[in-house]
């Protein structure tokens, strides 16, 4: 049968899609590829194996998905869906719902670690573990193959036995591993799946032909025995899935079994897993095993219903100790699932072998063959440690078990290799494409898994690759690599990249300088390398190369290229041969130029690359950069910095915080230097408009204005110019760029409104070459932050030129280059970022604002400065609500305290800390400078009242409670909380980062995404438009509400987060922001923004309901009629204009309607503009 | 009843005025309402090989850009619209408009490359174009490049795009050669059947405020009907292929005109841009009525009437003309 390579989740969704017919869906990482890849099969009417096309619904939450799921299966159809994590948990009532009424379907689950102490995207078992009780058959998979295959045997199962499955994988490391398969051809998955059962599935269904009830309420009497009814199916399903199994063998010739042994013919020490670790363990033990070590391993496969029979049976009778493996963690328990069902079941038929039990690999973390031979080891021991760790080192429990990270049992003919490339540069694309040529062979296997790490720009990547005459059984990463490429020269600066080179092995490096002179500027470390290991060193400038050929920074053809010409994996011709047959094959439907461009891109690469002589010594005087500043804190160095440098491995638990707690503004020691062109100002031209200042996406813009004294000392050159405002005689004005944490987006210098009048577009500020003014820089910013910041109390906060004095208290974030949400948040953090407490949603905010290692989020030179927290994706309206039902309560009782104690502290000062306005800056420096009055009165106090107080005492200021997240998360999943949460009195601001589609897990279609623009589950263009949630809001009549876009009106935005904030009831703003997911070029997003506005897309609007108390119109319609025509907006941006490829003539109809629905909204906008202020809901404070 | 019927590239038309390349005919919908405006035949927008190329080029880069770069997401946009070429839109719809319209459809290309002349020219070809109007829009800035040598470039590909494909051809030209006459000539000579005549430029102003060039292009206006004009006269009936008049097209009184000099078709863009498809009509008729009026027939009577070819004195076109038009200026102007 022919191989194909794909990960995971395709081979699972080849299979679910074709056996479904219906699917409802809702994306999260690591699961939603699979559910892409069933709406772009939907998309193109692929059929199923019954000739219909399923159907692909997308949900508004897991909840949803799940709900629709049961509506589906009990209306007849076969149903699936595809979750993981907090999706999988959301659908857990649902799922006992499924369960309870025998219902057959297959939820396909990539197992992914579940939000608790921190989020994590990556892979384990709790939230599968989380859901065992539900009822549901369990089913795993250790590999891809095993996924691809499981998943018809769970489908198979399902309709035969009408318990539903859950059908996992291990998130990341099987969903994204991309292997050498075998698919099941068509007619072997039909031949699987019995039509009568499909039809007995039909029959069951609701039908008002022969109608029944089902969902009733039960009472004490008749709920148990009702739900002891169901036993019986239990208890035959490990037979029916055998039988499958077995009928599986029959038409494709691969075995599978409820559990699969491995191992020597008589093992006395069994270990017990389940997932892609078993794997590892089955390798691991063959590899003992043939050593003569009597070892063995048991791979549980399905998991629930738990066989006790079969897995006595499973259970070779010479074992004499077991170590049970969870990818999960229960605290509190006896032990984790899997050793407790094996201990229970041990138990149960009185085999008196010792068990022990121990958790591995969560979040990803790798597992790899060491970590077994430890467990195997430990079961030798005389005293073995139950409950044990293995893969990170307990220093404070003393879990762990001690391993060998660099034990390799991998077959001699297996090559591997490691890359090291920047998410821009096309790195991981060109490696799944070199698995896809090292695989196209009959006989020859590959395997690919790519790390990311956590940055939306300037991401670094390290792709795994390996291949050979055998199908790679190794999920986990490479140690010993016989070929190392390291795609960017300044990694070599900060990571260890060598350190996992084999000796002898070949080392590419893409080099800006000249081979003979590549040598002087390699670390020493690098150097080391090199002579000790005996490596073969090949550089080329493939950057260089690159830009010549106008690829921008992708030079993934170039060293990709490279690598087949060097690593002799193929022979140097036909590798090329095939390089080009892929380039030809991914763009051939397009124009020639892209091929060309590609193709002289293969052939520069082998004219310019180059074998280096490498020396016999050691010659570098520098090694490399320490990850954090020397004079760092300690915990940034310790943690902060090992995690940097790619040492996160090694940090004990002791180093841990307990309670998920981190310290802000991290990300100041990181100095990323991702862009090689960063911003420059030019203070003879410019304006000090702000204008830069305010749209940078990454803080690296600051202003000062200081007396000329400031500038003794200043370095030289350092740029000052006489501040340009009244009231500031002498005093000068600096613009500083943080130059090592620009990302070059650009944004500034599109948005600046100066036209140098002797360059032709030279702006105030320009983008520059970093390397020749970085060092002056760091010297200039060193000075700049002794200058000192301006007072608060005396920035004018009414506009965009004052608030660029204002600290921002959320820098050097690592969203994408050019961000349209980030400006926004720093906007937040400068305005009342000293009194700030935020909620922030799960998203691309959260990932950027709390994703280790480093976060943005800071304190200011005061120390105050914004509390952030993230709960989670559906619930942070409710979570924010949360925050200020708590502030509201403690700041009653402070007052209450206050008044109490007024005849201790000073009745004047009580009165005028309780009466005090707390709105402008001046109102909060005073109100601060009474706090601390009071504070100094209370101190030494020990009554009661005096020390509670003093608990208490700091929500005498008035506190800002920000809610922060994207549409998905507002007009979606936790739409029905921010409903609610508006629908109080409370002082709570929403602030809805709108990039009109999911951004974070790759552009899934929202609520909010506009009609005719194509996303992920709306392929062929949204066919409605985009809900109004400003409408609907404001419908509620006391809620303060605003649509606002920076790039628009940044002086209306301005105005609307400080009207909401002033506001002391509920407060929603709506703030458009350019994404990467519309497909534009980022340093254009602020010109788009003003375009959407223009075009009377997005019209800005304020509906403030205290107008209403002095009898006005509430409603202010801010942007003036469109000017644009709505394709003027649209087709600039490729969310719009893939509609215009794939379907013209439907693309045209919906911008016609889009045309329609914007000119009607900005009419009605009009109307309410225009409408008498009394024609609208009395104030609510009056009502 | 005037017949108004002519016959262009050797195809039959049920009257001269056809809809040349505008963003009119974008569009399938666009195309179908300019041929229920009545034009003869409706020409569409050039598809001009650089564009296809940079659009798919920028397509490509702003698809790739942000792909495979974090764990959450391999991509921002559905997986098949990587494989959308900007092309291959642009030939279904002119393969949905040549089935549905009942008037012929005509492809404008302008390649880049060799290559992309001829691969292009295969599918209008086979997208059932009726024939293909060879857009030789190309403003030779390479001030080492002789006029021959651009000629002898032009000719080139008309030789290439003749032997790719059997359809009829059309070339339109710029007017800015020495001898315009001899190079349509040459045209002809070497496979086209038909010349359009003439393209216009698009000439760049300068912004004073930001100090860069602002590309513009005008809508034609009536006096722009001259210089083709006085080429039409001078080539009808002379080198055995049809002519097609373009600029300066504002009422029929233009369409009259460019037929009594020899045109064989009149080719308007501005005039519908500016007064919507449904002044194909008018032009339609106002010409029927003059033919009336006149007392004339026929289109077949009144082309080619003021043909040089047909004039005793065609002279008339070329000196005398010139300094009667200084001396009437001068004298006017006192």
């Amino acid at each position: 049968m022919a191989t194909e390579t794909m990960d995971g989740n395709a081979a699972v969704a080849h299979v679910a899609y074709r056996v479904n017919e219906v699917c409802a869906i809702y994306p999260i990482t690591p699961s939603s590829p699979m559910a892409e890849l069933a709406d772009e099969w939907s998309s193109k009417k692929i059929p199923n194996i019954w000739g219909g096309v399923p159907v692909v619904q997308e949900m508004q939450s897991e909840g949803g998905a799940a709900g629709a799921v049961h509506g589906s299966l009990q209306s007849g159809a076969l149903t699936t869906t595809f979750t993981a994590s907090q999706g999988l948990l959301l659908m857990l009532p649902n799922m006992f719902k499924i369960a309870g009424e025998l219902t057959p379907t297959v939820f396909h689950v990539a197992a992914r670690s579940i939000a608790t102490q921190a989020l994590s995207i990556f892979g384990d078992h709790q939230d599968i573990m989380a859901v065992r009780a539900a009822g549901f058959g369990m089913i795993g998979a250790a590999s891809v193959q095993e996924a691809h295959d499981l998943a018809l045997i769970a489908q198979a199962a399902t309709l035969e036995s009408r318990l539903p499955f859950i059908h996992f994988m291990d998130g990341f490391r099987t969903s994204h591993e991309v292997n050498t398969l075998t698919l099941i051809p068509d007619d072997a998955i039909r031949a699987m799946i019995d039509d009568e059962l499909v039809r007995a599935h039909r029959v069951r269904a609701l039908s008002p032909e022969h109608p029944v009830v089902r969902g009733t309420a039960h009472n004490p009497d008749t709920y148990f025995q009702a739900r002891e009814t169901t036993n019986p199916y239990y208890a035959a399903t490990p037979a029916i899935v055998k039988s499958a199994m077995d009928r599986f063998a029959e038409l494709t010739g691969r075995a599978y079994h409820l559990f699969r042994y491995v191992g020597h013919d008589a093992p006395e020490r069994l270990v017990i897993s389940m997932g892609s670790g078993a794997e590892v363990v089955r390798e691991t033990a063959q590899s003992m095993a043939a050593k003569g070590d009597k070892v063995g391993a048991l791979q549980v496969v399905l998991y629930r219903p738990f066989s006790v029979a079969d897995f006595l049976a499973a259970v070779p009778d010479s074992v004499q100790s077991i170590a049970v493996l969870d990818r999960t963690k229960e605290p509190g328990g006896t032990g984790e699932p899997l050793y407790q069902d094996v201990v229970t079941a041990l138990a149960a038929a009185g085999r008196p072998i010792r068990v022990i039990g121990g958790r591995y690999g969560l979040s990803s973390k790798d597992f790899r063959p060491g970590m077994v031979k430890a467990v195997f080891d430990e079961l030798a021991a005389a005293e073995p440690k139950n409950n044990f760790t293995v893969g990170i080192d307990d220093d404070v429990s003393g879990t762990s078990l001690q391993f060998d990270p660099d034990l390799d049992i991998e077959p001699e003919g297996t090559t591997r290799a490691l890359f090291f490339g920047l998410g821009a540069d096309g790195t991981v694309g060109a490696n799944k494409n070199s698995v896809k040529i090292l695989a196209e062979e009959e006989g020859r296997f590959a395997q690919g898994y790519f790390v990311y790490d956590s940055h939306k720009s300037g991401a670094e990547t390290i792709s795994h690759l390996r291949f050979g005459g055998e199908p790679v059984r190794a999920p986990y990463l490479i140690r010993q690599a016989s070929f190392v490429a390291c795609h960017k020269f300044e990694f070599l600066e900060k990571l260890d990249v060598l350190g996992a080179a084999a000796p002898g092995a070949t080392f590419l490096l893409n080099a800006p300088q000249p081979p003979d002179e590549v040598w002087d500027a390699l670390p020493r470390s690098v150097q080391a390398h090199i002579i000790d290991k005996k490596l073969k060193f090949h550089v080329i400038d493939a950057s260089g190369v690159a830009q010549e050929l106008g690829l921008g920074p992708r030079v993934n053809t170039i060293l990709q290229t490279c690598f087949f010409a060097i690593s002799g994996v193929l022979p140097r011709d036909e590798a090329i041969s095939r390089i080009k047959a892929s380039i030809e094959k991914s763009y051939g439907r397009k124009g020639g130029a892209i091929v060309r461009r590609n193709f002289a891109a293969v052939d520069a690469a082998l004219e310019h690359l180059h074998e280096v002589d490498v020396p016999k010594k050691v010659t570098a005087t520098t090694d490399l950069k320490p990850p954090v500043p020397a004079d760092a804190p300690e915990f940034v160095r310790k943690v902060t910095g090992e995690m940097l440098a790619g040492r996160g491995d090694g940090i004990p638990v002791s180093a841990m915080p307990v309670d998920g707690t981190f310290p802000p503004g991290t990300t100041a020691y990181e100095k990323r230097n991702i862009s090689d062109e960063v911003a420059a100002w030019d203070p003879d031209i410019c304006i000090q408009c702000g204008q830069c200042s305010i749209v940078c996406p990454h803080s690296v813009i600051r202003t000062k204005y200081y007396e000329e004294s400031g500038l003794e000392g200043a370095p030289d050159g350092f740029p000052s110019a006489p501040i340009n405002a009244r009231g500031f005689p002498g005093s000068r004005y600096t613009l500083q760029v943080y130059v090592e944490d620009c990302t070059g987006c650009a944004l500034c210098v599109e948005n600046c409104p100066v036209n140098s009048p002797t360059e032709p577009g030279r702006k105030a500020i320009n983008l520059v070459d970093k390397r020749p003014i970085l060092e002056t820089e760091r010297h200039n910013i060193a000075f700049f932050e002794t200058l000192p910041l301006p007072e608060r109390s005396r920035v004018n906060f009414a506009n965009v030129r004052g608030v660029q004095f204002l600290d921002p208290l959320f820098e050097f974030n690592g969203a994408c280059a050019g961000c349209g949400e980030t400006p926004y948040l720093k906007l937040l953090s400068q305005l009342f970022g000293d009194r700030l407490q935020i909620a922030n949603a799960t998203g691309c905010s959260s990932i950027y604002g709390g994703n280790l290692p480093t976060t943005p989020w800071r304190a200011g030179a005061d120390g105050r400065g914004p509390a952030w927290s993230n709960s989670l994706f559906e619930d942070n309206a409710e979570f924010g609500l949360g925050f200020r039902l708590a502030i509201d309560k403690q700041t009653e009782a402070a007052r209450t305290l206050v008044e109490a104690l007024a005849g201790e502290v000073g009745e004047e000062l009580v009165q005028s800390i309780l009466t005090a306005p707390q709105l402008t800056e001046s109102d909060f420096v005073a109100q601060r400078q009474r706090v601390a009055q009071l504070r100094a009165k209370l101190e030494g106090r020990t009554d009661e009242a005096s020390v509670t107080l003093g608990s208490l005492i700091d929500y005498l200021v008035r506190r800002s409670v920000w809610i922060v997240g994207g549409d998905g998360w507002a007009y979606d999943i936790g739409y029905g909380g921010l409903d609610h949460v508006l629908a109080q009195d409370r002082d709570v601001n929403l602030l809805v980062l709108d990039t009109e589609v999911y951004s974070n897990t790759g552009g899934q279609s929202s609520k909010a995404t506009p009609l005719g623009a194509s996303a992920k589950f709306a392929a062929a263009g949204k066919r409605v438009p985009r809900k109004d949630l400003a409408m609907q809001v404001i419908a509620y009549g006391y809620v303060y509400v605003a649509q606002i876009a920076m790039g628009a009106n940044p002086e209306q935005a301005l105005v609307a987060f400080r009207e909401a904030e002033a506001y002391p009831g509920p407060s929603l703003i709506l703030a458009y922001s350019h994404c990467i997911a519309h497909g534009i070029d980022m340093r254009d997003g602020m010109k788009q923004q003003a375009r959407a506005t223009a075009s009377g897309y997005w019209p800005l609007f304020r509906y403030d309901p205290t107008r209403r108390r002095h009898g006005e119109n509430p409603f202010r319609l801010d942007s003036p009629r469109p000017r644009l025509k709505l394709e003027d907006f649209a087709y600039r941006e490729l969310r719009f204009r893939i509609l215009t490829k794939l379907d013209p003539e439907g693309a045209a109809t919906m911008l016609r309607q889009a045309q329609a629905a914007a000119d009607e909204r900005y009419r009605n906008y009009e109307d309410l503009a225009g409408r008498d202020g009394s024609r609208f809901l009395p104030n609510w404070e009056q009502a | 009843m005037t017949d108004l019927a002519t016959e262009y590239l050797g195809l039959k038309l049920a009257h001269p005025v056809v809809a040349s390349a505008t963003p009119l005919a974008r569009d399938f919908d666009g195309i179908r309402r300019l041929e229920d405006a009545g034009a003869a035949a409706i020409v569409l927008p050039s598809i001009y090989e650089e564009e296809i190329e940079a659009e798919d080029a920028a397509f490509s880069s702003l698809m790739e850009h942000g792909t495979l770069a974090q764990p959450e997401a391999s991509g921002y946009f559905p997986g098949h619209a990587a494989e959308l070429g900007s092309l291959e839109g642009r030939i279904e719809t002119l393969h949905r408009a040549a089935t549905a319209c009942a008037v012929p459809v005509i492809a404008s290309l302008n390649g880049s490359t060799p290559t992309g002349w001829v691969e292009f020219a295969h599918q209008l070809e086979a997208a059932g174009a009726s024939a293909i109007e060879l857009n030789l829009y190309r403003v030779p800035t390479d001030p080492s490049r002789t006029g021959e040598e651009v000629e002898r470039g032009w000719l080139e590909t008309v030789r290439l795009v003749r032997n790719a494909v059997s359809l009829p051809l059309a070339v339109k030209l710029g007017p800015w050669l020495s001898s315009p006459g001899n190079f349509a000539v040459r045209l002809v000579e070497t496979g086209a059947n038909g010349l359009v005549m003439f393209n216009r430029f698009y000439e760049p102003d300068i912004d004073l405020q930001t100090l860069t060039p602002q590309p513009d292009l005008k809508l034609s206006r009536a006096y722009e009907i001259r210089q083709p004009l006085l080429w039409i006269a001078l080539l009808a009936r002379r080198i055995g292929a049809s002519l097609a008049a373009t600029s300066g097209v504002e009422t029929h009184e233009e369409v009259v005109k460019y037929l009594l000099c020899g045109a064989d078709v009149v080719m308007t863009t501005s005039s519908l841009l500016r007064h919507g498809p449904e002044h194909i009509a008018t032009l339609k008729s106002g010409l029927a009525e003059w033919i009336d009026e006149r007392g004339f027939g026929s289109v077949a009577d009144i082309r080619g009437r003021l043909a040089a070819s047909r004039l005793a004195r065609p002279e008339a076109y070329f000196r005398a003309q010139y300094v009667s038009i200084l001396t009437g200026y001068d004298q006017a102007g006192r």
